[in-house]
């Protein structure tokens, strides 16, 4: 049972990814992506990591995609034809892809995964207490990076779309 | 009769009871259209709906009259009219989304009662048993998170529509659902901190809640957390109000300004549906209402269930038990439910500017001050 339901969910994932990739329409993307992270939500659940599975759906299902759409809608991409692939962008992600395929590669055939029984693996995803903890102690730096990184963002985003005509706009 | 459901397979039971469920929540979110036509007349001194009527109970003397007058039968006339109707599709929308919307729209509503107990009963040991479809740990956060989907069915309607005003609409409604989806997060944390005793797995258990203000006599424990931390009951209750895109946060559909707002080129039963999951998901946010802020199924502030159970004399059976909680959760409901429309007919609906403002530069403050002063308070009291 639990390993249809990994198949099923994983095809799903999987597959509305590509979707999101492979769509010309960005309505049509989003909504894929969507249910890509549904799919992976349901991975989690699978894991018995609850909490990680229901703040994807709360934070990037339910706000993260849904600010992609409002994008999408406020620029209104349909009528624009998608342009054609130039040739130093084609050469670039080609060896990206290149590069992935090959970090993939070693990763798999030369990896040193350390293989500890499922059981002792620590479930830091199950339990809400666990996780705070682990966000607060041994995650705390890549936390503060993160939320620091974010500020910038922000900040700058501010920045840019905010114009100044005068002191009286301030 | 009991034992016969309990052998079936569990995914047979599950489906059983989560029909159950949806059968109940269906015609009572179209009762609440009635409803709010009864209220709005009742506020507006005239008689409201009173015409409809079944031949047959007409003839009977006094209470088809009386029924008449209540205007019960045109929760039927309604449904009828819905369903018969041509449903319009116009040349011009998108149609996968078009036809999309009005369902996505009910599934979040569907799936969040999966989660929220709806009452509760003894076993013979004395242990609390939640009624409930699930009745998982992480609760609450199951409810914001399936919930915060919702967002999608106005997108998707204002979007796929392909004209200005749902276009308009939808805009309106997706930045409003997420700004005041902080604030409610942030309302209720201060209630999870108390929960949370230092020892223990954490957890975010609607149930959990509810035990917690079900102490009996005059002592803290039995105070209901709404008299305990007022201010977040009111932050999460106006979030509430905004997240059910109700007045006077109605910005998704401003009839005034927006003609219908996001759903203006719906008809017939698509329509409906719309409707049905906005009075859906006033249910399942007063039923949460309820159970973090309001006691639960626990009748009164120190008066809780067991003791009322008891002086009833219903100890011994579990079943009677369950119908007193049920009766107790839905009575709080429906005052919610009343103070939803009560609202709606007394405050005119906010500009756009107010409800941003309102959400960014007060609520989301006053909510996380809020949450610094519990906090405090709470290590305070833990020390002491």
């Amino acid at each position: 049972m639990a390993q249809i339901l990994f198949y099923l969910f994983a095809a799903f994932t999987i597959a509305s990814a590509a979707g999101v990739v492979a769509n010309k329409n960005a309505v049509n993307a989003a909504m894929c992506l969507l249910l890509s992270l549904v799919g992976v939500a349901g991975l989690f659940v699978q894991l018995d990591a609850y909490l990680l599975a229901f703040l994807l759906l709360l934070v990037y299902a339910g706000a993260v995609v849904a600010l992609f759409l409002f994008i999408v809608m406020l620029l209104d991409t349909k009528s624009r034809a998608s342009a054609s692939f130039k040739k130093l962008p084609m050469f670039a992600s080609l060896v990206a892809f290149g590069l992935l395929l090959a970090g993939l590669g070693t990763f798999v055939t030369r990896g040193q995964l350390e293989s500890r029984p499922l059981h002792a693996v620590p479930a830091l995803g199950a339990n809400l207490k666990l996780y705070a903890y682990q966000l607060f102690t041994t995650y705390l730096l890549p936390v503060q990076v993160i939320g620091f990184l974010l500020l910038i963002a922000m900040l700058g985003v501010i920045v840019l779309s905010k114009k100044y005509d005068g002191p009286e706009d301030a | 009769m009991f034992d016969f459901f309990f052998q079936l397979h569990p995914v047979i039971q599950g489906t059983a009871k989560g029909l159950a469920v949806i059968l109940v929540i269906f015609p009572f979110a179209g009762a609440c259209s009635l409803a709010e036509r009864k209220v709005s007349a009742w506020m507006q001194g005239r008689p409201g709906p009173n015409r409809a009527i079944v031949p047959w109970i007409a003839w009977v003397p006094f209470l088809g009259k009386f029924l008449q007058r209540l205007g019960v039968f045109h929760l039927m006339a309604d449904g009828a009219k819905f369903l018969f109707k041509e449903e319009p599709l116009p040349g011009h929308v998108n149609k996968l989304y078009f036809v999309l919307a009005p369902v996505v729209a009910m599934m979040p509503a569907f799936t969040t009662v999966a989660v929220v107990p709806f009452g509760a009963y003894f076993d013979p040991a004395g242990r609390l048993i939640p009624l409930a479809l699930a009745n998982v740990d992480v609760g609450l956060l199951a409810v914001f998170a399936v919930s915060s989907l919702g967002v999608y069915s106005l997108i998707l309607a204002g979007w796929a529509s392909n004209s200005k005003y749902p276009f308009l609409g939808g805009v309106r409604a997706s930045a409003q659902l997420i700004s005041y989806e902080l604030s409610m997060t942030l309302s209720v944390l201060p209630v999870f901190l108390w929960i949370n005793a230092p020892g223990q797995p954490g957890t975010m258990s609607l149930v959990k809640a509810v035990e917690f203000q079900s102490g009996a006599g005059l002592h803290w424990s039995g105070v209901w957390f709404g008299f305990l931390m007022p201010l977040s009951a009111l932050i999460f209750l106006v979030s509430l109000y905004a997240e059910t895109n109700r007045h006077p946060f109605d910005m998704a559909e401003s009839e005034s300004d927006l003609v219908g707002g996001f759903h203006t080129e719906y008809g017939a039963f698509k329509w409906s549906l719309f409707f049905v999951a906005e009075y859906s998901h006033m249910i399942i946010g007063s039923g949460v209402f309820t159970l973090l802020f309001l006691g639960g199924w626990n009748p009164l502030p120190g008066l809780p269930l067991a003791t009322v159970a008891g002086w009833l004399g219903l100890a011994g059976t579990p079943l009677l038990v369950a119908l007193l909680s049920l009766a107790v959760f839905l009575g709080k409901i429906v005052f919610l439910l009343f103070l939803f429309m009560w609202v709606r007919w007394t405050v005119p609906r906010f500009r756009y500017d107010q409800v941003m403002k309102l959400g960014w530069q007060k609520l989301l403050p006053l909510s996380i001050a809020n949450l610094v002063f519990y906090a405090l308070g709470i290590a305070f009291l833990e020390r002491g």
